[in-house]
């Protein structure tokens, strides 16, 4: 009984801390760079791309929005192929593959982005170059080489969700004479939907975050990009490129960014879990 | 049933205790090293990234012959090192520009070398040479296109280093003056990193530091200087700046003991053997 307890308040210092840490991080960064964005005005901070930190002007419209179309494109590309391979895995292949199929996939997630970013200098980025033109390092770039980051979360949670629907509502719809796909799409799909979009969110996070692969090819130009073959800067890679130097304001600005990256994240996030709950209620109301 | 949950209670306990028994090494091994510092002298070096790996390569040296002395070598940009020296966390600071009239005031700069900047193409790039004026309107966005320099008609990419390089700010002062980089620039995080996107983009231009090139890109010919060491050296190639070590008026004895060593014939030809040109 009394290793009970002992083993009960390791467990709860040890949850503690971890949750504190947190709390201790989000209030430090939030402390960090408040003040510079008041100071410098939401206004100038938040609506114009003029980041000349030596001279003082910190605008970070261009990497907000820069962050906003990365992500995009790879959610596009990661939901796309991610989702697709989920239903395959699930409802269209003999299990010896399904039972290949699922750990390769999740297998890429143990790649270290450095090497996706590596692979994606040396051999996409000429590609795009040479195909489409522009500077190769690209918004076009970026989404492509975190689609393929995001795949392993979006599959294996995808295929967690569309295997928990439970067997009575395929073997029901295919008994009403429903084909394969039509159950797939009509009721599988549909009952499956939270967990789906757990996976969305996930992989939204992932893409959001990561910061290496996208300063080896976003290019991390200043300027608003106009089209998918322009280079960008995304909020973290200003944060990772400028950080190593930056002092004082210029310090707290990144700071700044990272508040700002902070609170689009829990925006996004809040999002994604209203619609999901709204969706799972129409669901259950019909 | 019931001796399934003996054994996974049992299974519970030898992990745990198995964990408790690594935080308690590991606590040791933290504690054996905090001793074993103690003992000995530590000479904090803090600045420029650019001289960063050029100052553990002469630490690591020195600390063979003085095993005493431990050089602790970090980054952080050339500001940044000085504002460390003027704390007191670092005892030396690496500056790769000069220093301005108010911090001549407070600290002694070094010449531990001089590194000439590049300016480098693509290696199929038709231009071998240009002026610093031409450099200058290239990277402030008033020629976008080569064949205004009489190359190929091809969009020019510019390829600049991040806020705070070390590097940048040498680029900018030699060359930009007041004047703004436009924001369409690429911007590469090192030197390798520029050097890997000019090798591969027929229409880049960059800079960077001149023992790195290599024979994968091609460094231009500035105002009619070649960009050797030699060139550096006499002073004639005008993209130039200088390596500094930054100390105190008083610095210790261990301070002045690895300085002495990094301008020693001995440390100064490990600097040329990296690419740099020597101070003296």
């Amino acid at each position: 009984m009394n290793y009970d307890r002992i083993i009960r308040a390791v467990l709860a210092t040890m949850a503690l801390v971890a949750v504190s840490g947190l709390a201790l991080i989000a209030v430090f960064v939030f402390k960090e760079g408040l003040p510079i964005i008041f100071r410098v005005g939401g206004k100038e901070f938040f609506l114009s791309s003029d980041w000349h930190p030596s001279e003082g002007r910190f605008g970070i419209l261009a990497m907000m929005a820069g962050s906003l179309m990365v992500t995009a494109g790879a959610m596009v590309i990661g939901v796309i192929f991610g989702l697709g391979c989920a239903i395959v895995i699930t409802q269209f292949c003999p299990r010896g593959l399904a039972m290949v199929l699922k750990p390769a996939i999740e297998l890429l997630a143990g790649i270290p982005s450095v090497v996706f970013g590596f692979m994606g200098v040396i051999i996409l980025v000429p590609l795009i170059r040479g195909y489409l033109g522009g500077p190769g390092l690209s918004v076009l770039a970026a989404s492509v080489v975190l689609g393929i980051m995001v795949l392993p979360t979006v599959t294996s949670i995808s295929v967690d969700a569309l295997q928990a629907v439970p067997r009575a509502y395929l073997e029901g719809s295919l008994a009403l004479g429903a084909t394969r796909w039509q159950t797939t799409h009509m009721v599988i799909l549909r009952a499956a939907k939270s967990g789906i979009l757990t996976a969305f969110i996930l992989g939204m996070g992932r893409a959001i975050g990561e910061t290496m692969a996208v300063i080896m090819v976003a290019g991390n130009s200043l300027a608003l990009p106009r089209s998918l073959l322009d280079p960008v800067r995304t909020l973290t890679s200003n944060i990772a490129l400028e950080m190593g130097y930056a002092t004082g304001e210029h310090r707290q600005a990144l700071f700044a960014t990272g508040a700002t990256l902070f609170a689009i994240i829990m925006v996004l996030n809040t999002i994604a879990l209203m619609v999901s709950r709204r969706g799972a209620r129409r669901y259950s109301k019909k | 049933m019931k001796t399934e949950w003996v054994f996974a209670y049992k299974r519970g306990k030898t992990c745990l205790s198995v964990f408790l028994a690594v935080i308690i090494v590991v606590l040791l091994a933290l504690l054996e090293v905090g001793c074993k510092e103690r003992g000995q002298q530590e000479v904090s070096v803090i600045g420029s990234t650019s001289i960063q790996p050029f100052a553990e390569l002469l630490g690591e040296e020195f600390h063979k012959k003085h095993p005493g002395t431990n050089i602790v070598v970090q980054g952080g940009g050339s500001t940044a090192g000085l504002q460390a020296l003027a704390s007191g966390i670092a005892d030396i600071g690496m500056c790769s520009r000069p220093l301005s009239s108010e911090e001549a005031n407070v600290f002694v700069p070094i010449v531990i070398a001089r590194d000439g900047l590049a300016i480098v193409v693509h290696p199929n790039n038709p231009i071998k040479a240009l002026t610093l004026q031409q450099v200058h309107k290239i990277f402030s966005g008033q020629i976008t296109n080569w064949k205004e320099l009489g190359g190929n008609d091809q969009g020019v990419r510019l390829i600049m280093r991040e806020e705070g390089s070390g590097t940048r700010e040498a680029f900018v002062k030699l060359v930009m003056g007041k004047m703004r980089v436009s924001p369409k620039a690429l911007v590469q995080e090192s030197n390798g990193a520029v050097k890997e996107l000019v090798k591969s983009d027929p229409a880049g231009i960059g800079y960077m530091s001149l023992g790195l090139v290599g024979g994968e890109v091609k460094a231009l010919i500035i105002d009619g200087v070649t960009p050797v060491c030699s060139e550096v050296a006499a002073a004639r190639y005008p993209l130039s700046r200088p390596f500094l070590l930054v100390v105190k008026t008083q610095p210790q004895p261990s301070v002045q003991e690895f300085i002495d060593f990094v301008l020693s014939p001995e440390g100064q030809r490990t600097l040329e053997m990296e690419g740099l040109v020597r101070a003296k």
